[in-house]
């Protein structure tokens, strides 16, 4: 079982770092995180106007995530896989005796970690409200938490397309649709539409994949198992698919 | 040391390789020969388990790339056509990554990647990123990686391939100097080099192998004395019985 397990996730840190490496050695984790952050204090200021809602608490900061997370991450994700094809580097990794977890974990980690950084440089948020008035800590850290589980959910989409298609382009492309389908599942707009043709039943289905749904609990300070659950558990599913059509490369 | 058995492969209508079998002892250089898309590049893939076989098995050292992929894996050092490379890391970044990546830690890591550097004369690039290198250097930075662990097998597609003849003259001297202890199988359609590299020479033409000897012999079979003769012989035959 050990000797198993090492086989299988053999090479897990060396793929991480390289990973890792590869965001921080060109421009690319750099420009994300400068555009991240500056759309996230865009909508934040201007759209929920941050100052003026007279209450000590990030509301108006977390409730963008969803949507940012959903053009963003599929943009740091989209060249895990693809860039390798495209370089024929694939081609090297393939021969090392790498597990395939390995390498599908060690890639969506290194994502993860860049778009944890992305969320720890946000940090000034926190202590401004800190600053405004007495806030509840405990909540936000927890807002924080789920958000970042949030943020490997979308990820996993973006990672799973790059080893589908291959290319970086429509790798981004298809997994915003995909973020776009399982964001706006939770829309007031569309689940009213839903309702209305398919029943409150199919509506409260639909919503409960809806990652706007999901994160609801977590905004206002609630801890939700279900919802941690359901990030994790669906991560899961979009990494063994990731590992799936990335071995698929064998086949020819 | 590497053990061919009937190696298939198709990819939709085309049969690309079609039962490649042939054995390669210690101290062999063993060139591989064919014209392109013969199957040189799908069989060496299938060797170095970058591609799975349709039928047929290939063992390195005693192991099956099949059944014990990552144990095979271990014992062989590749270098892909073209020496696919990344390019946002130094020379010594990649070497480093390549031997974690083969479970090399410590001090074994550190051996290793200093003496790929010495042995394919790279450390004068150590600080330049891949991406900005000559592809001699390139050529020779995928070819520290595929030896820095040592392997008793080695699979190179085309490793002089593009390099000038300076460039050409460093690699086919530093596989001189591995020869002796590895079994070493090299693909190239250079046919001038082969008498200079090789021992032994395989033709491979439409997936089939139709010529397994030394290159002297090989060139002895040809009506004109060259290799070049003896190569466009024995795939225009085989041209005919397939056709």
């Amino acid at each position: 079982m050990m000797s198993w397990l090492k086989e299988q996730f053999g090479g897990f840190t060396a793929t991480y770092r390289r990973e890792l490496g590869a965001y921080f050695a060109t421009p690319m984790a750099y420009v994300f995180l400068a555009v991240f952050l500056l759309a996230l204090g865009l909508f934040t200021w201007e759209a929920s106007r941050f100052f003026d809602t007279g209450s000590a608490d990030l509301a108006p900061f977390f409730v963008w995530h969803p949507w940012l997370y959903m053009i963003f991450l599929p943009a740091l994700a989209m060249r895990l896989w693809a860039d390798e094809r495209t370089a024929g580097t694939d081609e090297l990794l393939l021969s090392l005796p790498l597990g395939m977890p390995a390498l599908v974990l060690g890639k969506l980690f290194a994502a993860w970690t860049v778009a944890g950084v992305g969320l720890a440089l946000t940090a000034p948020m926190w202590v401004t409200v800190n600053l405004l008035g007495s806030s509840d800590n405990a909540a936000i850290a927890l807002t924080y938490m789920v958000s970042f589980l949030m943020a490997g959910a979308y990820l996993s989409i973006g990672a799973a397309i790059s080893a589908l298609t291959g290319s970086q382009v429509t790798a981004f492309v298809i997994s915003v649709v995909i973020a776009f389908v399982f964001t706006a599942a939770g829309w007031p707009l569309v689940l009213s539409g839903v309702q209305s043709v398919f029943g409150t039943g199919t509506a409260e289905l639909v919503a409960s994949f809806s990652f706007l749904t999901q994160f609801e609990g977590a905004q206002r300070g609630v801890l939700e198992l279900r919802a941690v659950v359901f990030f994790l558990g669906f991560t899961a599913f979009w990494t063994v698919l990731n590992g799936l059509w990335a071995a698929r490369q064998r086949l020819g | 040391m590497l053990d061919i058995q009937r190696l298939e492969k198709s990819f939709g209508a085309k049969h690309a390789v079609r039962g490649v079998s042939f054995r390669l002892e210690k101290g062999t250089v063993l060139g591989f020969l064919g014209p392109n898309g013969a199957g040189k590049s799908t069989t060496m893939r299938m060797i170095a388990g970058v591609l799975e076989p349709d039928g047929g098995d290939a063992l390195i050292d005693g192991k099956s790339i099949l059944t014990d992929r990552r144990e095979a894996q271990r014992a062989l050092g590749y270098l892909p056509e073209g020496a696919p490379l990344y390019e946002d890391m130094t020379p010594p970044e990649f070497l480093v990554f390549m031997a974690s990546a083969r479970g090399m830690k410590g001090a074994a890591r550190k051996d290793g990647v200093e003496r790929a550097i010495a042995d394919a004369r790279i450390s004068t690039v150590c600080d330049q990123r891949i991406g900005s290198l000559s592809k001699g250097y390139r050529r020779r930075v995928g070819l520290a990686g595929a030896i820095l662990h040592d392997p008793p097998v080695l699979l190179l597609d085309e490793p002089t391939d593009g390099l000038d003849p300076n460039q050409k003259r460093a690699v086919r001297a530093l596989i001189a100097r591995m020869a002796p202890n590895k079994a070493i199988l090299i693909s190239t359609h250079t046919l001038t080099e082969v008498p200079a590299m090789c021992t032994r020479a395989i033709v491979i033409d439409r997936g089939i192998v139709v010529a397994d000897d030394t290159p002297d012999t090989l060139v002895k079979r040809s009506e004109d004395g060259t290799l070049e003769g003896a190569f466009m012989r024995l795939t225009d035959q085989a041209e005919a019985e397939t056709a």
